[in-house]
């Protein structure tokens, strides 16, 4: 699961930029819980949910959430794609945030990163 | 507590922090330029400076210097590049500071750190240490 803060910008960046499709789209009271996943695999499925719907987060909760949200220091996900260097591309092109650039790492692989709408980081490997 | 409710704009001010610290990881190589960063973002260098250090914890020449600390002890693990090459390569123009700071950082000299991690693989060409030292995936290494 991933916290969003903007449904519309959010479905631009996964849907329309990355590629996902869209399995379920629901909303209550204003917010929603948008799922997406990599077309060739049904199975596995993102959840961009909004944070501060649980009734249990005190507001200064909420307030520090939205923060570090925004800050970049709050969630992450980790993909892994055959074309790395292709779908880097892609995605600058749309006009996401580059985090950084296709790099061979000292750990022995290949990636990149990028922002999401909501500042989520969003790293993806090459996969060989 | 305070019942402030927290504003677009207190938000959209973080998000631009972000944006500097994202600029700043990519280009670690570079010069800081923190008068160039800040007009990036729209600030002030000094409000940018106060205001990132107020939300990382550290100012921006602090947060960089860790950076480039981090890349040059991946560099020295390599073990194919002095430490005066390190050094350059990651940015400083100092060797002087960047020793200092590495110290500060990592408790051991740049030399020793590399000394210490050379020992490892001590007589590997570094592509076979590249290929040994790498994390198993799909359990390609005999048991």
């Amino acid at each position: 699961m991933l916290p969003q803060n903007d449904p519309d910008e959010s479905l631009a960046f996964y849907r329309d930029n990355l590629g996902f499709e869209v399995r379920n789209d629901v909303g209550y009271d204003g917010m929603r819980w948008i799922t997406v996943g990599p077309p060739n695999q049904p199975g596995t499925s993102v959840v961009l949910y909004p944070p501060n719907a649980d009734p249990g987060i005190t507001e200064e909760e909420g307030r520090l959430i939205a923060e570090m949200m925004a800050k970049g220091t709050y969630a992450s996900i980790n993909l892994a794609t055959t074309d790395l260097d292709g779908t880097f591309e892609k995605l600058q092109a749309g006009g996401a945030e580059v985090v950084q650039e296709p790099t061979d790492q000292p750990y022995g692989i290949r990636d990149a990163a990028f922002r999401d709408p909501a500042g989520n980081l969003v790293r993806m490997q090459q996969l060989d | 507590m305070s019942g402030k409710a927290i504003t677009d704009e207190r938000l959209n001010d973080l998000a631009r922090l972000r944006r500097v610290r994202d600029r700043i990881d990519r280009e670690y190589a570079r010069p800081l330029d923190v008068e160039a960063l800040a007009r990036g973002a729209h600030m002030s260098a000094g409000h940018l400076s106060r205001q990132f250090k107020l939300a990382y914890g550290e100012a921006p020449y602090s947060y960089l210097m860790t950076r480039r600390i981090e890349r040059a002890m991946a560099l020295l693990r390599r073990g194919d590049m002095s430490v005066t090459e390190v050094c350059f390569e990651v940015g400083c123009s100092s060797l002087g500071t960047f020793t200092t700071r590495f110290t500060e950082l990592v408790g051991m000299p740049p030399g020793a750190y590399r000394r210490s991690e050379e020992r490892a693989t001590a007589g590997m060409p570094s592509c076979v240490a590249k290929r040994v030292t790498k994390p198993i995936r799909n359990q390609e290494a005999p048991v």
